[in-house]
């Protein structure tokens, strides 16, 4: 019996991923991570793991895995599972298989004990955009579990909400070129929808175009999770978890941090608001 | 200086140039502002991510109001040597761009000391400039889908290493053994934001 998960199928998506790699962006390495923070982080606490041990991050279910041994496994996000918010024995042989979820997009699966593939930089976080970490999961993976871990929690639900589905409102900040748009506030005034190219470097929106208020190009600049960035087009992109760490066109606003988690659930077709001022200066 | 809000994480300090950017890198390198998880320094800003649960941004920006630059530049910081075979598939109609022969692209491009200013486009890729006289090559027309790692090219003011094999529009003039970014050495990347590099025809 060895500690390990095997991957029977993996769904449209599923990634190995943590906390990511922060303080590397000087070397043009970007964040990472879970593209919804929160979750990961309860999924870990559900099972008695440090919040930022790796899960596997599947996208729009499908994910089926086998355990190696008997484990304590647990789901959160987009409910797909019997094991959803509720640390569950696993036994050894058995088979825990996520459906499709009704709302959300991205599900958790946190193993008590941590996956334990190998860190690369610091991190296990599959980062898209840039290649580092492992590779995206394959059927017949078998993925190594980790054996130290902190007590259980002494809980058997985690009473948490959904992610919702329909229209979702966000908090908006100002973005430090939001001067270079005729009406910076054109943001708050409509709906955004998420496209299909959507993915976990950023949700591509589509709606009343941005104009710009001046021509020329920027010279790239730092950037972060959460940053709304506007090309040409007039049609933001809203970045999530793999991010580039600079970018060229100009940020006109930002997600208030603890409302980017939930724009990482948003599946396409859904419909973004913000709110909140992004005035000119 | 100028510092321009960056959402309820960041904050983005505008400085007059380059020169400006890597010494308030270096400063910020040499003596880390408590709760600041990241610097990333770029051509005219330096980006200051916070940790939200240590700091906040008031008491981040204050604190890199009242930061010293340091000298980042042109002033001693390691000197990193790479050996570079120059048969680049450009190199022609890059001394076609600059006027002279593939042989003087060369001894310019040996007789420069260039500077990694920053980071980006994938990593470890570091945009050098160069010390004394500008250097100005158009990009491709048409990007390559595919460059090998190790190219060395020039585009802009710049010149780079490309680390792996990605797309590029860079006019490539030549490649080297070195490996760039390892993820496996410490620091993984070679070309770091104040590194000074001196190629030397292999």
């Amino acid at each position: 019996m060895t500690r390990t998960l095997t991957v029977l199928a993996t769904g449209p998506l599923t990634t190995v991923q943590d906390a990511g790699r922060p303080g590397l962006g000087a070397l043009g390495v970007g964040r990472s991570g879970a593209c919804d923070r929160a979750a990961a982080a309860l999924a870990n606490r559900l099972v008695g793991n440090h919040p930022d041990a790796a899960v596997l991050e599947a996208t729009l279910g499908g994910l089926v895995v086998r355990a190696g041994t008997d484990l304590v496994v647990t789901t959160t996000g987009a409910r797909c599972s019997a094991a959803h918010d509720a640390p569950t024995r696993l036994r050894a042989g058995a088979e825990l298989r996520l459906g499709r979820p009704d709302t959300g997009l991205r599900t958790y699966l946190a193993v008590r004990g941590g996956i334990a593939v190998e860190p690369v930089l610091g991190s296990r976080s599959t980062d898209l955009l840039s290649g580092l970490g492992p590779p995206v999961l394959s059927s017949g993976d078998e993925v190594p579990v980790g054996s130290a871990a902190g007590p259980m929690p002494g809980v058997d639900l985690a009473p948490v909400p959904d992610p919702p589905g329909g229209e979702v409102t966000v908090r908006l900040l100002p973005g430090p070129r939001r001067d270079w748009f005729t009406s910076p506030a054109a943001l708050t005034a409509s709906a955004w929808e998420v496209t299909g190219e959507s993915n976990r470097i950023g949700l591509r929106l589509a709606g009343v175009p941005l104009a710009r208020a001046r021509t020329g190009e920027l010279a790239s600049e730092g950037m972060v999770r959460g940053a709304l960035q506007v090309p040409p087009s007039g049609q933001p992109v809203l970045f999530l978890a793999d991010a580039p760490v600079t970018g060229g066109y100009p940020v006109v606003g930002y997600v208030e941090d603890a409302d980017v988690d939930r724009c990482g659930q948003l599946r396409p077709g859904q419909t973004l608001r913000f709110r909140g001022a992004v005035a000119p200066r | 200086m100028r510092v321009l809000p960056s959402g309820s994480t960041a904050l983005l300090v505008e400085l007059d140039d380059l020169d400006a950017v890597l010494g308030l890198y270096a400063a910020l390198t040499a003596e880390p502002l408590e709760g600041v998880l990241d610097v990333v320094p770029a051509a005219r800003t330096v980006l200051l991510v916070t940790d939200p649960a240590v700091t906040t941004l008031a008491a981040v920006e204050q604190a890199v109001r009242r930061t010293p630059p340091r000298p980042g530049r042109r002033d001693g910081g390691e000197l990193v040597e790479l050996p570079v075979v120059y048969d680049g598939a450009d190199l022609t109609d890059v001394a076609g761009h600059l006027g002279v022969d593939p042989d003087e692209v060369v001894r310019r491009h040996t007789g420069t000391t260039w500077t990694v200013a920053f980071c980006g486009f994938a990593p470890g890729f570091g945009y050098l400039t160069p010390d004394g006289e500008p250097w100005d090559v158009p990009r491709r027309d048409t990007p390559r889908t595919r460059v090998p790692p190790g190219s060395v090219g020039l585009a802009g003011g710049f010149s780079g290493v490309y680390p792996r094999e990605s797309p590029g529009g860079w006019q490539l003039i030549g490649r080297t053994d070195v490996a760039v970014f390892d993820v496996a050495r410490d620091p993984a990347a070679l070309l770091r934001p104040g590194v000074r590099v001196r190629f030397a025809a292999a």
